[in-house]
């Protein structure tokens, strides 16, 4: 009779568990739910055309888009990946393939550590090594810094799947006499493709919603794409700068950024979805 | 490349310093002298001494763990590769040395091929990529037209020209478990060694794929030296002219297969073989 009832309890308390769970997932796919539903409606209403193919307008004007800073989320986001897809797909590849296991934990720790500086500091070490210097915000510092924390999102991703390569490929090769460099450029990194290129859009993901880094470096621009080496605009700094300030006209138009944004990088997401799902069948 | 290395022709000092005047068959393609083989601090291999019959089929038998994967990984420097594998002793291919210092172990693996236990087909390539990865990764640039030859070749000597002759862009992974394992073997054919190191090539593979298989070993036997290790004996006993048996790491008893199976000479051999191991 004991143990019945033991049997009894112990199933109770997992259907509880159950039910717990199950809310715990509910409230994560709400807030999400919250956050998109929020800016579609208070956003959607001033989207419009013109909203990006028009050029910011003064205070009072009716109308104007956020074209320059939607062009220049682009252009930092460009840059960041020149400059962080090398260097964190070849930190990878040395990290998966060359370091003893002595020198890739150390590594390791360093990209992890690396990719858990506060956005705000990097902003300032990008201040501090380039706006300085050079006397001027550009979108060249703004770059530089967004790679800064896109490196060792890229690194980790791309080790990791490189390492999902099973090893009998790896010996195959060398069974082939085939050289270290050329098995993993030929056999283990094609292998990884899907991998890396879904570490890779998850990392322009992040970075393209940045706004702290972009305050010290790019600064914004009420005159359009000048150069790299001029201050530019872009859309998270506008959404900063607009959703404070005290016109209607301007709350409103952040609204339409956020919106915008979170449609940006809910569209790499869902691409990043369809890229590996229809890779892998 | 291994020859001229060494400047002088060793084999047949070695092959008389070898023990017992019946631990090699008349000509030698590899002769292995007093090897030892460590996984880290383990040994897994322990003074095996034999010679490997050019153009013969020698098949190495034993439980499992007895060390003969170990060991035909010595044989192509392989085993090195592994963390904590480490290798002492002397191999010789036509007299060559393959540990001496300045051989290059990659290109010991051009001249002895290896074939897994697990097909280890590249997933990324097709048929006709698989077969040709050998050379086009070890080249700066190759077309498909001067791989073309190389490819049919290997195929029809891997018994799978015909099969796959009209689906050769199509994934290797798209094939057969059996149709893999014979893909892997043309890979290894494509580079054209002169050994053939096969560790356990059918233990994943039914019997009518381990016969073809097995008659493609015959017909390989014509141009290489092969080694297989297997857990078969049936498998040892069909195909194989001489046959050693392995225990702990240790070479027991290695004669042509015929006397193997028939008149073994060590009381181990004879239990393992008639089933009474353990």
């Amino acid at each position: 009779m004991k143990g019945r009832s033991g049997y009894f309890r112990r199933k109770q308390f997992s259907r509880l568990m159950l039910v717990l769970c199950g809310i715990a997932t509910a409230c994560v796919i709400l807030v999400l739910i919250l956050i998109l539903g929020y800016t579609l409606v208070n956003g959607v209403s001033y989207l419009s055309l013109d909203f990006i193919t028009q050029p910011s307008k003064p205070v009072g004007e009716v109308g104007g888009g956020m074209r320059d800073d939607i062009y220049g989320t682009f252009i930092l986001v460009g840059l960041a990946s020149l400059i962080a897809l090398p260097v964190g797909m070849m930190t990878g590849i040395f990290l998966a393939a060359f370091a003893g296991p002595k020198a890739a934990s150390a590594i390791r720790f360093a990209a992890d550590i690396l990719a858990g500086v506060p956005s705000i500091i990097v902003g300032v070490f990008a201040y501090a090594i380039l706006v300085r210097p050079m006397h001027s915000y550009s979108a060249l510092s703004a770059g530089v810094a967004l790679a800064i924390i896109m490196i060792p999102v890229v690194a980790r991703t791309a080790e990791e799947s490189l390492r999902l390569v099973p090893n009998s490929q790896r010996e195959a090769a060398l069974a082939l006499g085939i050289n270290r460099w050329r098995i993993t450029l030929g056999v283990i990194v094609p292998g990884a493709v899907t991998g890396i290129v879904t570490g890779i859009m998850l990392a322009v993901a992040r970075i393209a919603g940045e706004t702290a880094p972009l305050i010290f470096t790019a600064l914004g621009s009420a005159f359009g794409v000048q150069g790299l080496t001029q201050p530019i605009g872009a859309l998270p700094l506008q959404i900063y700068r607009y959703a404070l300030s005290p016109y209607t006209d301007w709350q409103q138009q952040a609204w339409a950024a956020a919106f915008l944004l979170v449609i940006l990088v809910l569209g790499i997401n869902v691409i990043v979805r369809l890229v590996s799902s229809r890779r892998s069948k | 490349m291994i020859k001229n290395i060494l400047g002088q022709n060793v084999r047949d000092e070695v092959a008389d310093n070898i023990t017992g005047g019946r631990m090699h068959p008349e000509k030698c393609k590899l002769t292995v002298e007093d090897l030892d083989a460590w996984y880290g601090s383990k040994q897994v291999i322990q003074q095996v001494s034999m010679g490997i019959g050019a153009q013969h089929i020698t098949a190495l038998i034993g439980p499992s763990g007895c060390g003969k994967s170990t060991f035909i990984r010595c044989l192509n420097r392989m085993h090195e590769v592994a963390e904590g594998g480490r290798v002492t002793g002397r191999v010789f291919m036509d007299g060559y040395d393959i540990y001496a210092p300045q051989v290059d172990p990659v290109a010991v693996r051009r001249r002895i091929g290896m074939v897994f236990q697990k097909a280890s087909v590249f997933p990324t390539m097709s048929i006709f990529g698989n077969v040709a990865s050998g050379i086009s990764l070890t080249r700066f640039w190759s077309r498909r037209r001067d791989l073309k030859d190389v490819v049919e070749r290997s195929l029809r000597k891997a018994a799978l020209w015909e099969e796959v002759k009209d689906k050769l862009d199509q994934p290797g992974a798209s094939l057969s478990g059996g149709q893999q394992q014979r893909l892997c073997i043309a890979r290894a054919i494509a580079i054209e060694p002169e050994v053939i190191l096969m560790d356990e090539p059918c233990s994943a593979l039914d019997p009518i794929s381990t016969l073809r298989i097995e008659e493609l070993m015959l017909e390989l036997k014509k141009d290489y030296t092969v080694v297989i290790v297997t857990h078969n004996m049936q498998q040892a006993a069909r195909v194989s002219d001489w046959t050693g048996f392995m225990l702990l790491g240790q070479l027991v008893e290695y004669a042509p297969t015929k006397e193997v199976f028939t008149v073994p000479k060590d009381k181990r051999t004879e239990d393992y073989i008639t089933g009474r191991f353990g």
